[in-house]
Formats: C-alpha cells, structure tokens, sequence
C-alpha cells in the first residue's frame, strides 16, 4: 500500500467554553485507507471531524490535506477542499425541502453546472448502485424509512466520486441486517473510487469489517492506534472495555 | 460577608450584560457576512422566486385584512372625535395619512413578522439541527448565499409592494365606511383624498417597508441559524425570531419617522 499521507492531524485542540473536547490530537490517513475512530459517546468524534471539514475552527494546531494547510484558510481554499470530499451524516441530512434525485444530485447541478435532465440521469445511476429503484427519485426524504435515507444520503456523497469520504456513524439507528448493508456499501464505494475514508463509530461490528486501522479517541485523546487484528490482542484497558461493551473498567460514564 | 454580597451582586450584573455584548457582536458579525454574501454571486433566483411567493403572494390575505379593516376602524374613530368640523375632508386625510405612513407599513410588517419570521426560523432552525446546514457547507455551497440572501432580498423587495397594495386597500377601508355608513358623497371623499395626497407621506411608508423586510427576513434567518438543541431549540430560535423583529419594527418605525418628518 502507498503510504502517501492524505489527512495529517498535529497537535489539534479545541473547547467549547471550558469542556476541552479535542486535546492535543495527532493522527495520520494514509491514501487509500479506511480509518475508523471509535469511542463513546460525547468523546469529540463529531467534533474532530468537522474540524477536518472546517465546519468548526479548532483552537490550535494544523490539519493538512493533500499537503495543503486548511486551518486559517480563506473560503475560497476550503470550498476547493470540500469538492474533493464527501461526507454521509448520521442522521443523513438530506435536504427536505428537495426530493430524492435532486438531493443526490445537488453538487452537479449548484456547482458543476449540469443541467437537470443530466443531472438526474446520473443520480438515478447512483441511487441504483446503492440499491434503490428509480421509482424512489420523485419521493421527499420524509418518505423514506431511515436505511433508504442512509442510503440516499450515501449516494450523495459519493456522486462527485470524492476523494475523501467522512462516514459520521453511519450504522447507527438502523437494524443489524441494514447496518451490515450499509457496510457493504461503504467497503464497495470506497473501493470502487479508490477513496480514502475517515468512519467514526461506536458499532464494533461495522468497525472490525470496515477498518483498515482503527483509532480511539477517549476525553480528546488518541489513546490507541493500530490495525483490526492488533485491536483484538491488544492489553490497552480503555479498549478491552470498549469492545467488550462493559460498564466495568477505567472508563467511567459520565454523571 | 459584604464583599462576599458586592461580588455576587456584581456577578449577577455582568454575566447577562457579557452575554448581551457578546450576542450584539455574534448578530453584528451575522449582518457583516449576510449582507456580503447578498452581493457575491453565485445567485439563487430559484430560491429568491419562491421567498417572493412565500413572503409576499401568500401574505395578500392576511395584509389586506388587517389594512382594510384599520382603514375601516380609522374612519370611525376620527368620525366621533372630529364630528362637528368639515368631517368629510378631514376623515379622508386623516385616513390617507395614518394609513399610509403608519398602519400599513407597521401592521403588515407585524403579521408579516408572525408569519414569515416564525416559519423561517422554523426552517433554518431545522436544517442547522438536523445537520443540514452542514451539508450545504460539505457540498461547497454557502449557507449564507443558499439561505439567507434570497430571503433577504425577498423581503426587501417584497415588503413595500405589499404594502403599496396594504395603502390602498386601507384607503378602500376608510371609503367604505365614509360613504356606506356615514353618508358621505363619494365623489367628495375621493376628491379630498386626492388633494391631500403627498408623496412625502408613500415613499416613507414604501422605505420603512423595506426596512422592515430586511429586519423580518434577518431575525428568522439569525436566530433559525443559531438554533441548537433539537426541538426546544428550534421552538425558541422561533419565538426570539418573532419578538425580536416585532420590537424592531417598531423602534426602527420610530426612528424612520423622525428622518423623514422631525424638522
């Protein structure tokens, strides 16, 4: 595997007020891999990827992509940025003043300047590879169950065959079957664009069949890193815990 | 034991006053980036049309009642303060002019404000807690230039209109009851409105329209897209949107006043 550096983190810290969310945060995506943070709930994992996306601005420290510093940048860097991204949200954010096909198809047709009777061809192909039938294009989001919205939502994002994909919990709220298909989607569109991936999770069973390397963030920190085979044998208490799902251990739910 | 009282006094003081100052900068700084992006292209016409039609369109109703019956309410009140004097022409004038320069910019923009602020912020409150904001922004595309622009624009541009149709059915208002009830010739009525027509008196009714767009428009897109906190907070960014435009209004109604008429 190249070991070309897509995402490179250094010393990433950010608070809101005085809860100190990200602290100190250093991590590496190589090109073509798919990373997954794991960790519990409220640990700064939304947060530390929307700082990637300069959705939030951390309070110091660098994020470079491509090489290309993003922290402090103008508008116009950043935008450039986001076209090489993607990103499914958890609760997959689609536009609901739209329907379907133009939700998929939003990128190409505000931005890349499609025309609409274009644009929805290719969106009814994308839908189609992420098993939906061209009958849904017309609906609204509201009308479809949560894993078609996933779906679509996925669909979405890998429309503009980025280069970078951001899976924001991408299981969660879905029955297990779904969920499993939901992973499969992700493995087979990462590996159809050749994209990178950065997944945060709490699912241990879409991060084991998703995971290149799996990283966990626990009170702002990076506190282990490795592969998925390391992430079995590994003696790191916090992990032990957290993949064995149990209320005992040095991890402490918050009151 | 006093300092302790003095210190806690103070605190009780400064924190609402800190949070004051720092959400009059976060509005400011709002403003300075909305009204930037109101001129940087891309445009959305398709969203600009469709705020037209929602702000403006579906607003008739609802502004042409409320004008047509403080026309009405005008003519009636003047009638039993003023009987006695040359009636006729002094309830046409009186009705040309409160119409015009104060009820309808001010009442349009009232119920304009409960329909429109509220159901903006309602939306944009919406998209920002279900993320949807942050996925405009993830598919390069300005929330600023997407959302607020168009609605900005609408409701300056949308505003005075309706209040121009607002002024004359008001005037309609206060002719119905001058000639139907209270016996007045209608030839006459008409006549004295004419004659007292100023232009003064239309165009500072049409700016403070425009200003009150602007303010309606901004309030619902502020506080929609500040709003956190799922239901309770979207619930809230709609109610702040409300109040806070309403009590605009009429502060800026006053000071538009004292531009055009304070000598």
């Amino acid at each position: 595997m190249a070991k070309d550096i897509k995402i490179k983190i250094r010393n990433l810290s950010k608070s809101f007020g005085k809860k100190q969310v990200l602290d100190d945060v250093n991590l590496d995506l190589y090109k073509g891999e798919s990373l997954v943070i794991i960790g519990g709930s409220g640990t700064g994992k939304s947060v530390l990827i929307k700082c990637i996306q300069g959705l939030l601005i951390p309070d110091s420290g660098s994020i470079e992509i491509d090489g290309v510093e993003i922290i402090g940048e103008n508008t116009e860097v950043i935008d450039n940025m986001h076209s090489k991204m993607g990103m499914l949200f958890q609760g997959g954010a689609l536009f609901d003043s739209l329907s379907v096909w133009e939700n998929v198809a939003f990128d190409l047709i505000q931005n890349r300047g499609m025309n609409r009777k274009e644009a929805k061809i290719v969106a009814i192909k994308v839908l189609r590879q992420v098993g939906l039938g061209s009958d849904i294009a017309d609906l609204y989001p509201s009308e479809l169950s949560g894993g078609m919205q996933k779906r679509v939502g996925l669909a979405r994002a890998v429309i503009t065959k980025p280069e970078i994909i951001f899976f924001d919990e991408p299981t969660t709220g879905l029955d297990p079957i779904m969920a499993d298909v939901i992973n499969d989607l992700i493995i087979e569109s990462a590996k159809d664009l050749g994209a990178t991936t950065l997944t945060i999770t709490h699912d241990m069973a879409s991060a084991r069949k998703i995971a290149d390397k799996v990283a966990m963030l626990y009170k702002g920190k990076i506190i282990w890193y490795g592969t998925v085979k390391e992430l079995d044998k590994t003696d790191n208490p916090y992990v032990k815990q957290f993949i064995k799902g149990s209320s005992k251990g040095p991890i402490k739910v918050e009151k | 034991m006093v300092t302790n009282l003095i210190v806690n006094f103070l605190r009780a003081l400064g924190k609402p006053l800190i949070n004051f100052l720092f959400s009059l900068g976060d509005l400011a700084f709002f403003v300075g980036k909305s009204i930037y992006h109101c001129f940087i292209p891309p445009f959305y016409f398709k969203l600009f049309f469709k705020q037209v039609l929602d702000i403006g369109f579906y607003s008739l109703p609802v502004v042409g009642l409320t004008t047509l019956f403080a026309g009405m309410v005008i003519a009636l009140q003047t009638y039993s303060g003023f009987s006695g004097f040359k009636a006729e022409s002094v309830i046409a004038s009186v009705v040309l002019i409160s119409v015009t320069r104060e009820l309808a910019p001010v009442l349009s923009a009232l119920m304009v404000a409960g329909r429109i602020g509220a159901a903006m912020a309602a939306e944009i409150g919406t998209m920002r807690v279900t993320e949807q904001i942050d996925a405009l922004v993830t598919l390069s595309t300005n929330p600023f230039k997407y959302l607020v622009a168009p609605r900005l624009w609408a409701g300056i541009i949308v505003l005075p209109v309706l209040v121009f149709i607002g002024d004359i059915i008001g005037i309609f208002g206060g002719y119905i009851v001058g000639v139907y009830k209270l016996g007045f010739n209608p030839a006459n009525y008409i006549t004295s409105t004419f004659q007292d027509l100023q232009m003064i008196g239309i165009v500072s009714g049409l700016v403070k329209a425009g200003v009150f767009g602007f303010i309606i428009s901004l309030m619902g897109c502020y506080h929609g897209y500040k709003s956190k906190g799922g239901a309770q907070g979207v619930g809230n960014a709609t109610t702040n949107a409300v109040v806070s435009s309403s009590i605009l209004i009429l502060i800026f109604n006053y000071l538009i006043t004292e531009m055009f008429f304070s000598r």
